[in-house]
């Protein structure tokens, strides 16, 4: 589960601080896709960063975790952040995102081998794991292609297999189908439903095209950084 | 649970591979600037062997030359008469004194038409304080002999009990000895008395140009009584002018060559971090320490430049070996592996210095780039 408690979040504007995100609380519950809409600019993807730790907010608390054990991601130390990013968030961006010298085995291999000291066991596990997911996203045949030789829907199942394959608590996913066509767009969305319902995973899901919304279990508005209007309602916090 | 470490270069190996091209192009650069600084330091080696060889045999402590009032000391214009030689002997401290003559001339044998150009050196047959060195094996006992030089000899086309003439006077060849060179000749030993003779009969004093002493004494104070300064083996090397400017204009070149691949490389890796600034943020927002992707980026120019410069040494040693036939060039540590760990250094401080881009990379860019 991850919950976001009164996040607020400013930059400098110049003498002044814009806030970018304004006391917003929100859960995202185990197996379930919540969906982020609002306007461009509204604060929906620095709601992601502060999700992801690559922001700190100003005040309010991201928690991470189930039941007792649960970690406030705001609070924690940058190495930890990073070592949180490694091993308990997945992060999808809004275009993939893929390194273009690795091939899409590899794109999922270098998950277990970027803390630099990663323990042989855990390698092991995260490399068990990628034939698994590369055929849990249709793949399997491609695993040996690198970036410029999968198409756009391609490089997206990809970069949500690289985002499930070392079993984080919570999966981040932003704009995953401003990219693509509206059959690819829908293929995908059903993939990310099904997925986060398949490994009881957390997911929040910014968009702004609503055409998939039926697969999102949750979805909250964001305008000028403050969650406005719970359109399902379970997500929002009152 | 055992941690691995050391290198994880899983992201930059697979780069090589995918850009190939580029750093095979970067490799070649870095073998070509290997070959260069090799076969300069190589030659570098050579000419000074053929400039210094003897005189780094010379025993004692120091080496004294004469003090010109107007001008430094020099190999070619030292010498030392019978007064400063005594004050030398007498002086406080002083164990032993050897005068040694040196004196360029040109010798001929009847199997070469032409005279070949050579150094005489005049040794006493045991130099006082001294082991046994390749130099002084060549010092001949009596003052119709000489020993010769392999280099010498192969001038020459001499060996043991052939004939020379030196300044018009024939000698005996008694010994043919190890490959000694002064100031780009190879080295006749002759008597003290038969070199004296010589000497004054090519326009010099036929007294002695250096004097070896091993001692325990103040230098300077002697050295300011008896108008001579004392060096030591390697500070008298700047007596030799020929040394001193082939030297100088040389280890220029080589020091220039290490610049230019220092900034060669580190161009390279500085344009092509930057080019990678992308897919570092990619990594760090997906939870990639900043350690880790410095030790890929370190490891990536680690493999670049040991491939690069291996090549290079391996042109060196292949070419080297051929040019060593017609070139005073050497193939030794010194000339080869000393170059190529210099280069080695250079180059990843240059990739280092690139690493800019790595650690400043800021993940949340990869949020919303259209990569």
């Amino acid at each position: 589960m991850i919950q976001l408690q009164n996040v607020t979040l400013t930059f400098p504007d110049g003498e002044n601080r814009i806030t970018a995100v304004d006391n917003a609380s929100l859960r995202g519950n185990n197996g379930t896709v919540t969906g982020i809409t609002g306007p461009s600019g509204s604060g929906k993807s620095s709601i992601l960063a502060v999700a992801a730790t690559l922001l700190r907010p100003d005040s309010g608390g991201v928690l991470i975790g189930n039941g007792s054990d649960m970690t406030d991601a705001a609070q924690l130390p940058k190495h930890e952040a990073t070592q949180l990013r490694r091993e308990g968030i997945g992060i999808v961006f809004q275009q993939s995102n893929l390194l273009p010298a690795l091939t899409a085995r590899e794109q999922l291999q270098v998950m277990a081998r970027l803390g630099g000291g990663t323990s042989r066991n855990k390698r092991a596990k995260i490399d068990a794991r990628v034939d698994e997911l590369l055929d849990a996203v249709g793949l399997t045949e491609h695993a040996g292609k690198r970036t410029h030789q999968l198409s756009g829907g391609q490089r997206q199942r990809i970069a949500i297999a690289r985002g499930l394959v070392h079993e984080p608590e919570v999966l981040l996913i932003d704009e995953p189908t401003s990219a693509l066509d509206q059959e690819r767009g829908a293929k995908i969305m059903e993939l990310i439903s099904r997925l986060t319902h398949e490994r009881d995973t957390a997911t929040l899901l910014v968009t702004h095209d609503l055409a998939h919304r039926h697969t999102l279990d949750d979805l909250v508005t964001v305008l000028d950084g403050r969650i406005t209007t719970p359109i399902a309602g379970r997500a929002l916090i009152r | 649970m055992r941690e691995r470490k050391g290198i994880i270069v899983f992201v930059a190996w697979r780069e090589l591979r995918f850009a190939r091209g580029r750093f095979l192009l970067i490799g070649a650069v870095v073998a070509l600037i290997t070959l260069l600084v090799g076969f300069l330091s190589g030659l570098t080696g050579g000419l000074a062997a053929q400039n210094i060889s003897s005189v780094l045999q010379l025993p004692g402590d120091r080496l004294v030359l004469q003090q010109p009032e107007n001008s430094d000391p020099s190999y070619a214009t030292s010498s030392l008469d019978e007064n400063t030689v005594t004050a030398w002997e007498q002086a406080d401290g002083v164990e032993s004194v050897t005068p040694i003559g040196i004196v360029q001339s040109r010798a001929s044998a009847s199997r070469i038409d032409d005279p070949t150009g050579v150094a005489l050196y005049g040794l006493p047959q045991h130099a006082s304080g001294t082991q046994s060195n390749p130099l002084f094996d060549l010092a001949p006992v009596h003052d119709d002999e000489v020993g010769v030089s392999s280099g010498a000899a192969d001038d020459l086309g001499v060996e043991t009990g052939d004939t020379i003439s030196i300044t018009g006077t024939d000698f005996t060849v008694s010994v043919v000895g190890d490959d000694l060179w002064y100031s780009h000749t190879p080295v006749i030993a002759l008597t003290p008395e038969a070199w004296s003779e010589a000497s004054k009969r090519v326009g010099g004093t036929g007294e002695a140009t250096v004097l070896a002493v091993t001692a325990n004494a103040d230098w300077e104070a002697i050295g300011a009584a008896t108008g001579t300064v004392a060096e030591t083996p390697l500070a008298s090397l700047t007596a030799l002018e020929a040394f001193q400017s082939e030297i100088g204009s040389l280890g220029l070149m080589i020091a220039m060559l290490f610049g230019i691949s220092a900034l060669v490389v580190g161009a390279f890796f500085t344009v092509w971090t930057m080019q990678r600034a992308g897919d570092m943020a990619v990594l760090k927002a997906l939870g990639a320490t900043t350690g880790s992707l410095v030790r890929d980026s370190l490891g990536q120019a680690s493999i670049v430049l040991i491939a690069g410069i291996g090549v290079g040494l391996a042109a060196v040693i292949g070419l080297g070996t051929v040019a060593g036939q017609a070139l005073p060039f050497i193939i030794s540590p010194i000339t080869t592996l000393a170059p190529a760990v210099v280069m080695a250094v250079l180059g990843l401080a240059g990739a280092a210095f690139a690493l800019r881009s790595v650690t400043k990379a800021d993940p949340l860019t990869a949020l919303g780039s259209n990569r």
